[in-house]
């Protein structure tokens, strides 16, 4: 069929089965923006700025596991989206970026909003694409999508030149791809899963490592039946939140730089390891000569190039963790004994008894982690959560009820201010059956503020709930224990009135000072049908404990602060 | 850490911004390069990389697998059974003493690759070390120009 490469573009997205798309238009991309007049099968969304775009297409990516799409204009819509994939990329998160640039006949000439697009985005990309010639397109589009989700996934980006989106050739979408050079390892090596499943019957202290992967993978279900029957104790990551469900009594909580005592103790003294799907991140291992030394290491993952880069593995598995999982839970009934590990279970319930994740609550000021608490007692799986990124995100990932795969959206990896309330967006748009709460700060907001005008326009009732201190949190906190409380630039305490904000955009806003007003505003923010803000006014000097200082080793944490004067 | 040499061969789709994807990758996680020899394989759209870089054992291991992990990346060999050679053109003038010339050049596979009135273009071929060698003691003749080809090398 002939059509125009902006048609092209379009009838790929239908192909591709995507229900919304995020973007900005401008004037390299308009070519395609006219096709998306003209059809009304895929929504729209537009958001306020292009970072948020692509935020929002990430949040719709981890909230429905399926690829995130994203459409901006060339030079600064590109450049101001780059956040919005390094994000992406740094998390592993499936999506298609697709932007507009000058025309082929300019490229080179610094014509005006040009940039090298695919220059910039290589390094943080899975892959990318300048389209040079329309008959190449369609076949680009797909692979473009069946990157993004095959293998590890990743943001993949497309940008096409203006004359290619003008002009008219043969659409014929693939069917399939196969790439030469692109095959993922889906299946694990048998021997070396036989192999780790004796290395785990031997073990007498082991421990299940969670990380994104599983999330990614779909293989929460398995971990929990593979954990169950084995009586293995398990440690989430960040990323790997709500993999386990909070009620299990094998979960630990969460490992690294703010996770519980009994998660890190549990690292650091076990003689085996059983990581599926992390990346041994400095924000879990700390100091590596210190990390994991009395044990074993199986590392499964999908990413070869994951295994073996920050320590070495004696069990490396490639291969999809589904896969893998189910040779393992097969396997682990007629090896394991889950009897055998119940002094390992005992002393780690000790630890929790002894440190367990605390906070000390205040009936004059609100304790930012008694908001979170709050909120979890009155939402809990009802509610999909997002985060910026600082203190409150740390609580949220520590106090939160988490019980589901994809309940917490995050920027983990690349830690970006200013992802959470776009990310919201793409959450709402998807689980309409959930409320959508966005923790933030009164620092994080304000990066993407602009997105009320989104959020009311789309009617995506985000309910974005400000732990407001004041202060730039989680730098303030360092300043405080390592800096002799040197504020250098942290005190936020210059604010816009957020209520009145949240009104100018034809939001709703409350301000909260005490326990009462909160459950009074969180019960009618549940019930608005627009976005809502409320700033909670919390305990400035509230510190993320127990923490790692970065360096420090997993066994030796700080569990309060003490001051030294 | 013991840092070691070793020469990576990488089989690539020879598309556009190919280099730049290895180059990048490179650059961006701090890995050496000694040396980056790229041509196109007769008969076939892909092009050979035959990079020599230096770093301990993970390093190396990370840079194999970093490289596999490009999607245009067919293969990456990293067998040390090869035969790795080098090419290095050397200008030297014409007014100084020549004797002993000779017999440096065919030590080293070399030849006078060409001659002008005032100065002569010396090419040698060999192994990479007996090329760093070669320029040693060529520099007795007071080069004024010298072009190291950079690794090529083949599996056994």
């Amino acid at each position: 069929m002939k059509m125009s490469g902006s048609q092209m573009v379009i009838e790929a997205l239908h192909k591709e089965n995507v229900k919304v798309a995020f973007g900005y238009p401008g004037g390299a991309i308009m070519n395609v923006y006219d096709e998306i007049y003209k059809d009304k099968s895929f929504k729209h969304i537009l958001t306020r700025h292009e970072q948020a775009a692509v935020h929002a297409a990430d949040g719709y990516a981890r909230a429905s596991g399926e690829v995130g799409v994203a459409i901006v204009t060339s030079g600064p819509g590109f450049t101001n989206a780059v956040t919005g994939i390094a994000t992406a990329y740094t998390d592993s998160i499936p999506m298609v970026i697709i932007s507009g640039q000058v025309p082929i006949t300019m490229i080179g000439t610094d014509a005006f909003q040009e940039i090298d697009a695919v220059g910039i985005s290589r390094p943080c990309t899975k892959h990318n694409y300048l389209v040079k010639d329309i008959k190449d397109l369609p076949a680009i589009i797909k692979e473009a999508f069946f990157i993004a989700r095959s293998g590890r996934p990743g943001p993949v980006h497309v940008d096409i030149p203006k004359d290619i989106t003008a002009q008219t050739g043969l659409f014929e979408y693939p069917k399939e791809i196969h790439l030469k050079t692109y095959k993922p390892h889906y299946k694990g090596n048998s021997r070396q899963i036989h192999k780790a499943l004796e290395a785990i019957a031997k073990s007498k202290k082991p421990i299940l490592y969670l990380g994104g992967g599983l999330i990614s993978a779909g293989a929460t279900d398995l971990i929990r039946q593979f954990a169950k029957m084995t009586g293995i104790p398990a440690v989430e990551t960040l990323m790997a939140r709500g993999a386990m469900g909070h009620e299990n009594p094998l979960l630990l909580g969460m490992v690294g730089m703010h996770g519980n005592y009994a998660s890190n103790m549990a690292m650091s003294e076990a003689d085996l390891m059983i990581a599926l799907g992390p990346r041994f991140d400095d924000r879990v291992t700390g100091r590596l000569d210190e990390f994991a030394k009395h044990a074993k290491i199986i590392h499964v993952d999908i990413d070869p190039s994951s295994i073996g880069k920050i320590v070495d593995v004696d069990y490396p598995i490639v291969g999809d963790l589904k896969n893998v999982l189910e040779s393992m839970v097969d396997l682990a009934k007629e090896k394991i004994d889950p009897d055998k590990y119940e002094s390992w279970r005992g002393l780690l319930s000790r630890y929790n008894e002894i440190h367990p994740l605390k906070y000390n609550d205040d009936t004059k000021n609100i304790k930012p982690q008694w908001v979170i608490q709050r909120v979890g007692e009155i939402l809990g799986d009802g509610a999909v959560i997002s985060t910026d990124v600082g203190q409150h995100q740390m609580w949220t990932a520590q106090f939160y009820p988490f019980s589901f795969p994809r309940q917490f959206v995050t920027s983990g990896g690349l830690g970006t201010m200013g992802f959470g309330f776009p990310a919201a967006l793409g959450v709402a748009e998807y689980a309409k059956d959930k409320v959508s709460i966005n923790f933030t700060g009164d620092g994080s907001i304000l990066m993407n503020i602009q997105e009320l005008m989104t959020a009311v326009e789309q009617k995506l009732p985000v309910i974005n709930i400000i732990l407001n201190n004041n202060f730039l949190g989680m730098v303030r906190q360092w300043q405080t224990f390592f800096y002799d409380k040197r504020y250098a630039e942290t005190d936020l305490s210059m604010q816009p009135d957020f209520v009145m904000l949240a009104k100018s955009f034809g939001g709703e806003g409350y301000r909260v000072e005490t326990k009462e007003e909160f459950d009074i505003a969180l019960k009618e923010a549940i019930k608005s049908s627009v976005p809502v803000m409320i700033d909670v006014k919390v305990d400035r000097f509230e510190n993320v404990l127990p923490m790692v200082p970065a360096g420090g080793t997993l066994y030796n944490m700080m569990l309060e602060f003490k001051e030294n004067s | 850490m013991k840092e070691i040499r070793k020469v990576i061969s990488v089989i690539v789709i020879n598309e556009d911004g190919v280099l730049s994807r290895i180059a990048g990758l490179f650059a961006g996680r701090g890995y050496n390069i000694e040396s980056l020899t790229v041509a196109p394989i007769p008969e076939s759209n892909f092009s050979r990389f035959t990079i020599v870089t230096k770093g301990s054992e993970r390093v190396l291991e990370q840079i194999t697998k970093q490289l596999h992990k490009l999607i245009p990346t067919y293969k990456v060999i990293e067998s040390q059974d090869v035969v790795e050679k080098e090419m290095a053109l050397v200008k030297i003038p014409l007014d100084t003493n020549m004797s002993g010339l000779d017999a440096i050049l065919k030590g080293y596979n070399g030849i006078v690759a060409n001659a002008t009135e005032d100065s002569l273009i010396l090419m040698g071929v060999d192994d990479a070390d007996r090329i760093s060698n070669f320029l040693k003691i060529i520099k007795k003749f007071n080069p004024t120009e010298i072009v190291r080809g950079g690794s090529v090398s083949m599996e056994k």
